[in-house]
C-alpha cells in the first residue's frame, strides 16, 4: 500500500486503510465552517470506524479545531453533514451531540476552575452506554493516577498536565463512543506527553474511538493508526501512519514548519 | 451604646433582606449573563401577593404559607419570564437585555396598581414576633432579629445547593462557561429555567418577609433593585459570597450613613460602589466575565453622508425653517420638545455607538444642565442666555468627573455604573432641599423676552439642538472620531498603535455629557421648570428607547428615534391611564422584533448582493 502523491498539492492524496466507507461511527461530508464572514473550513470529509485511533494533522492555523468544533456542534455557522453512530447531527445543538456519546475535549482544556476534581467530573456525568466503555471517578484515576490525589483540589490550582488529564477524564465521565481530542500534547512536559500517549493507547484498548488533532508528528505516530492532513480549512491528505513515515515530501508539505 | 448596637442590629436585618434580593439577582445573572432590572418587581409582587394571601388565610400558618406562597409564585413568575422573554434575549447585546426587562418593570408596576390599587398596604405581623426585646435596654423588634439570622442561613442553604447538589454544581460550571457545560451534555434550557426559578422565589420571599415591617407600595421595587445593583455590583456579579459581604457593608453603611449624612446615604452608598469599582473592577469577590469566544460579523461602519442624503438634509430643514408660517403653536410646541430630544438622543448615541459607552443613567447630564439653568436663575437671578451657556458646561463638568470613572470599566458594569451616578445626581436634586426645592423643583425658568413667542423658542431650539447635533456628526468623522471608533472596535491594537484609547473615550464621554446638558437647559427654559424627575431612570431609559427605536449604528437615528418616541409618548398619555404598560410592552416587543432599531430595519430592507444574504441566514 502506498499512499501516491501525485504533484497536485491542492488535490485531496488519498492513501488505503479502514475506516473509509459505510459502517463508520463518524462520517463528516462536505463540511463547512465560518467565523463571522470568514470561511474557515471548506468541504471537509472525514470517515472514521469504530476502534480506530486517527490523527488529525496540519501546522498551526489549518483549521483543526474549528473542524472538531463544529463537529461537536460548537460553531454556529456551519453546513454540511456530520452523522455519528447513524444519527444525522448536523443540525443539533452540543449537549445533544454529546448525549449522543460524542465526546470533546477542547484544547485550551477549559477545566472549570471554581470547581474541584471531583466537581468537573461530575459536571461530564452521564448514564452508561451501550457498546461504550463505562467510567467511573475511581476508573479514571487509575488511567491517571496524577488526579487521584488532588479530588478536592480546585480546577484553577492545577498544572498544565494536571489540568489535560482532567479535560480528557471529565469528558470520559460521559461514557463516550468517540472523543475529540484536540491537540493533547500541547504544552506539556515530555515525561507528561508520554503518559498522555500511554492513556490513548489504554483507550483505544478499552475500544474507544479516538481522533486526535495534532501537530507533533511524532506524538501522532506514537498513538494513531491513520492520519489526516488539513490545510487551510480543507483535507489535503489521507493515510495510514506507515504510508505517511515513508512519505517525505507530504511530510515536508504540510508538516513542517 | 445601646443606640449604637441597636442600630448595628437593624443594619443587619436590613442586610438580610437585601441578601435575599441581592443573591437571587446574581445567581441569575452568573447563568444567563442577564442582568435582570425586573427583578426588584419580583420582590414587589412577592410583598403584595404575600399581603393578599395572609389576608384570606389566617392564624400562625397563614402568615407564613402566605410568605412561602408568594415566593412560590415569584418564582414560577420568573419561570414564565424565562420561557417567553428572557429565552429569546440570551444572545442579545447586554443593553437590550437591560432595556427589555425595564420594560417588564413597567408592565408589572402598572399591573400591580391595577390589582393593588395605589395606596400602600400595611399586612399584618408575623404573629409571635409582633413584640419587642431588649438590648442593652433598647427595643428591638423580636420580627428583626428572625431577618438577622435569615441571612446567613439563606447562605448556608445556598452553599449547600451549590456544592453538594449536582444541580448546584452545574449552576457553577455553567456560570464559568456555558458553552463547554453545554459541550459536556447539560441542557442549558432546563438550568436556566431553574435558575430563573430559584432567583425570583428569592427576591419573592424577601418582598413577602418585608410586608410586617414596611406597607406594600409600588416604589419597592425600583428601590430595591437600584439597591441589589449597587451590592451585586460591589460583591462581584455572579458570587452569592460577594453578595452577602457586600449586603453586610451596605446595610451598615445605611444604619449609620443615616446618623451621619441624613440627606446623603444614597450618595455614600454610590460612592463606596464606584470607590469599589475603581479598586476592584469587577467587585469584592467577582473575576473578569469571560470574553464571547463565538466569532461576530463586524458591525457595518458609519458612512459619510452621500448627495442623496444631503439633499433631503437640506429639504428637511428647508421644510422645519418654513413650518412656524404654516401649523399652529401646539404643534410648534411639540416639535421644540423633539429638537431637544433629539440632542438628548444624539448624545446618548454619541457615547454608545462611536464611543461604545452603554450609559444607563444619561439622564444625568440631561438633568445637570437643566438644573445648571434653573439654578443659576434661582440663586443669581440669571437670565435664559447665562443659563443656556451653564447647561452644557454644567453637565460636561460632571461627566468629566463621572466620565474618570465609567471609561475604566466596560459592559455591564459601565452601565450599572452610569446609572449609580445618575442616581446620585437625582437623589442630590431630591434631597438638598435648601438648594435644589427638592420635590418642588424650580418653578419661573421661563425664556427671555426676545424667545418668549413659541415659534421664537422653536427657533432657537432648531438652531441649538441642530446645531449641537451637527457638531457631534462632525467630531464622529474627524481623526478624533475614527480614533474613537478604532478604540472601540479593538482597543488593544489602537493602544499599540498609540491611540490613548481610554482618554479618547473619556473626552468623549465629555462631550456626549455636554450635548446632553444642553438638552436639557433647553427642556428646561421650554417648560418653565426643573424636577427631579428629569435625572430618573425612566429618562434614561427613554433616550435609550429613542437611540435603539433608531438604531445604534446609524446617525439618523437617534433624531428619527425621538420623534417617534416624542409622538407615541404623547398620544399614550392622552388616551390612556396605563401608558406604562403600553411602553413596556412597546419597549419589549422593539427589542424582540427590530433587534437593530426602526432605522436599522429599513437599511436592511435596500436591496443587497445575493451572496451577503445566504450568509446571514446561516448565521441566524
Ligand atoms: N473565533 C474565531 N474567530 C475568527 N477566526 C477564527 C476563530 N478561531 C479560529 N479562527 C481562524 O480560523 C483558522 C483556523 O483556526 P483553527 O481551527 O484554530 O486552527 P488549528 O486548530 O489548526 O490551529 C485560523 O485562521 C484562525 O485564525
Ligand atoms: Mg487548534
Amino acid at each position: 500500500m502506498t499512499a501516491a502523491m501525485t504533484g497536485h498539492r491542492t488535490a485531496t492524496v488519498t492513501g488505503t486503510g479502514p475506516g473509509t466507507g459505510a459502517g463508520a461511527l463518524l462520517e463528516v461530508s462536505e463540511l463547512d465552517a465560518w467565523y463571522g464572514r470568514a470561511r474557515i473550513l471548506n468541504q471537509v470529509d472525514l470517515a472514521v470506524a469504530r476502534g480506530e485511533v486517527v490523527a488529525l494533522l496540519g501546522r498551526n492555523g489549518a483549521g483543526k479545531s474549528t473542524t472538531f468544533r463544529a463537529i461537536a456542534g460548537l460553531v454556529e455557522q456551519r453546513s454540511g453533514r456530520v452523522s455519528f453512530a447513524g444519527t444525522d447531527v448536523s443540525r443539533r445543538a452540543s449537549y445533544e451531540i454529546a448525549r449522543l456519546g460524542l465526546g470533546y475535549v477542547p484544547e485550551d482544556r477549559r477545566i472549570f476552575t471554581d470547581l474541584t476534581v471531583m466537581e468537573n467530573l461530575e459536571v461530564g456525568r452521564q448514564a452508561p452506554r451501550n457498546g461504550a466503555p463505562s467510567w467511573t471517578p475511581e476508573r479514571l484515576f487509575t488511567l491517571f493516577p496524577n488526579l487521584a490525589e488532588m479530588r478536592n483540589r480546585p480546577g484553577g490550582r492545577m498544572s498544565g498536565g494536571e489540568q489535560q488529564m482532567l479535560t480528557i477524564a471529565r469528558t470520559l465521565m460521559g461514557n463516550p463512543l468517540l472523543i475529540l481530542l484536540d491537540e493533547p500534547s500541547e504544552g506539556l512536559a515530555p515525561r507528561i506527553v508520554e503518559m498522555m500517549a500511554n492513556a490513548i493507547l489504554e483507550l483505544k484498548k478499552e475500544g474507544l474511538t479516538v481522533v486526535l488533532s495534532e501537530q507533533n508528528l511524532h506524538f501522532a505516530a506514537l498513538v494513531s493508526d491513520r492520519a489526516v492532513i488539513i490545510e487551510t480549512g480543507a483535507i489535503r491528505y489521507r493515510g495510514t501512519m506507515a504510508e505517511l513515515a515513508a512519505d517525505e515530501e507530504v511530510r515536508r508539505a504540510y508538516l513542517t514548519m | 451604646m445601646g443606640f449604637l448596637v441597636a442600630q448595628f442590629l437593624s443594619g443587619l436585618a436590613h442586610a438580610s433582606s437585601l441578601f435575599l434580593v441581592a443573591a437571587g439577582l446574581s445567581i441569575i445573572f452568573g447563568v444567563t449573563r442577564i442582568v435582570n432590572f425586573a427583578h426588584g418587581s419580583f420582590y414587589m409582587l412577592g410583598a403584595f401577593v404575600a399581603y393578599s394571601l395572609a389576608d384570606r388565610l389566617s392564624g400562625a400558618l397563614g402568615f407564613w404559607g402566605a410568605v412561602a406562597g408568594a415566593a412560590v409564585f415569584a418564582g414560577l413568575l420568573g419561570v414564565a419570564v424565562e420561557v417567553l422573554l428572557l429565552r429569546r434575549l440570551y444572545r442579545s447585546p447586554e443593553l437590550f437585555q437591560l432595556l427589555a426587562t425595564f420594560g417588564l418593570v413597567l408592565v408589572v408596576q402598572d399591573l400591580a396598581l391595577a390589582i393593588w390599587g395605589p395606596e400602600d398596604l400595611l399586612g399584618p405581623r408575623a404573629p409571635g414576633l409582633e413584640g419587642i426585646v431588649r438590648i442593652l435596654g433598647r427595643p428591638f423588634p423580636q420580627y428583626d432579629l428572625l431577618l438577622i439570622a435569615l441571612g446567613p442561613a439563606v447562605l448556608g442553604l445556598l452553599w449547600l445547593l451549590f456544592h453538594r447538589t449536582r444541580w448546584g454544581i452545574l449552576v457553577r460550571a455553567a456560570t464559568e462557561d456555558r458553552e463547554m457545560t453545554g459541550a459536556l451534555g447539560v441542557k442549558q434550557t432546563r438550568l436556566f429555567t431553574s435558575v430563573l426559578f430559584l432567583g425570583t422565589a428569592l427576591a419573592g420571599l424577601a418582598g413577602a418577609l418585608q410586608v410586617p415591617r414596611e406597607a406594600a407600595n409600588l416604589q419597592m421595587d425600583i428601590n430595591i433593585v437600584v439597591e441589589a445593583f449597587v451590592v451585586v455590583v460591589i460583591g462581584g456579579m455572579g458570587s452569592v459570597a460577594g453578595a452577602f459581604l457586600a449586603s453586610l457593608l451596605i446595610g451598615q453603611l445605611q444604619a449609620f450613613g443615616i446618623l451621619i449624612f441624613p440627606q446623603v446615604t444614597l450618595v455614600l452608598v454610590f460612592l463606596v460602589m464606584a470607590l469599589v469599582l475603581v479598586v476592584r473592577p469587577y467587585g469584592l469577590l467577582g473575576r473578569p466575565q469571560a470574553v464571547p469566544r463565538a466569532g461576530h460579523a463586524p458591525e457595518t461602519p458609519i458612512a459619510p453622508a452621500s448627495q442623496g442624503a444631503r439633499i433631503a438634509w437640506a429639504a428637511a430643514l428647508a421644510v422645519l425653517l418654513a413650518l412656524p408660517l404654516a401649523v399652529g403653536d401646539y404643534a410648534l410646541v411639540v416639535l421644540t420638545e423633539v429638537f431637544v430630544l433629539a440632542l438628548f438622543a444624539s448624545s446618548l448615541h454619541f457615547a454608545m455607538g462611536p464611543g461604545g459607552m452603554v450609559s444607563f443613567g444619561h439622564a444625568a447630564y440631561f438633568g445637570l444642565g437643566a438644573y445648571g439653568a434653573g439654578l443659576l436663575m434661582k440663586h443669581l437671578g440669571a437670565g435664559m442666555v447665562p443659563g443656556l451657556i451653564a447647561a452644557p458646561l454644567a453637565a460636561g463638568l460632571g461627566a468629566l468627573v463621572f466620565g474618570w470613572f465609567c471609561v475604566r470599566l466596560s459592559g455591564v458594569y459601565l452601565a450599572m455604573l452610569t446609572l449609580a451616578f445618575a442616581q446620585i445626581v437625582w437623589s442630590v436634586a431630591f434631597q438638598w432641599y435648601s438648594v435644589t426645592g427638592g420635590d418642588n423643583g424650580i418653578l419661573g425658568v421661563w425664556p427671555a423676552a426676545w424667545a418668549a413667542p413659541k415659534w421664537a423658542f422653536y427657533y432657537l431650539s432648531l438652531v441649538l439642538a441642530g446645531g449641537g447635533i451637527y457638531l457631534l456628526r462632525r467630531v464622529i468623522f474627524s481623526p478624533f472620531g475614527y480614533a474613537l471608533r478604532a478604540g472601540r472596535d479593538s482597543p488593544l491594537r489602537s493602544d499599540a498603535i498609540g491611540i490613548p484609547v481610554k482618554r479618547h473615550q473619556w473626552a468623549a464621554f465629555t462631550l456626549s455629557g455636554a450635548a446632553a446638558g444642553l438638552a436639557g437647559g433647553l427642556y428646561a427654559y421650554s417648560k418653565g421648570s426643573v424636577f427631579p424627575n428629569l435625572i430618573s431612570i425612566s429618562t434614561s431609559v427613554d433616550a435609550l428607547v429613542m437611540v435603539l427605536l433608531g438604531g445604534v449604528q446609524t446617525l439618523t437615528g437617534p433624531i428619527v428615534g425621538a420623534a417617534v418616541f416624542h409622538g407615541l409618548e404623547t398620544e399614550m398619555v392622552r388616551h390612556t391611564d396605563y401608558w406604562r404598560l403600553l411602553l413596556g410592552v412597546a419597549i419589549i416587543a422593539m427589542v424582540l422584533v427590530f433587534p437593530q432599531g426602526v432605522v436599522g430595519a429599513l437599511e436592511r430592507l435596500r436591496p443587497r448582493r445575493p451572496g451577503q444574504a445566504r450568509e446571514e441566514a446561516v448565521a441566524r
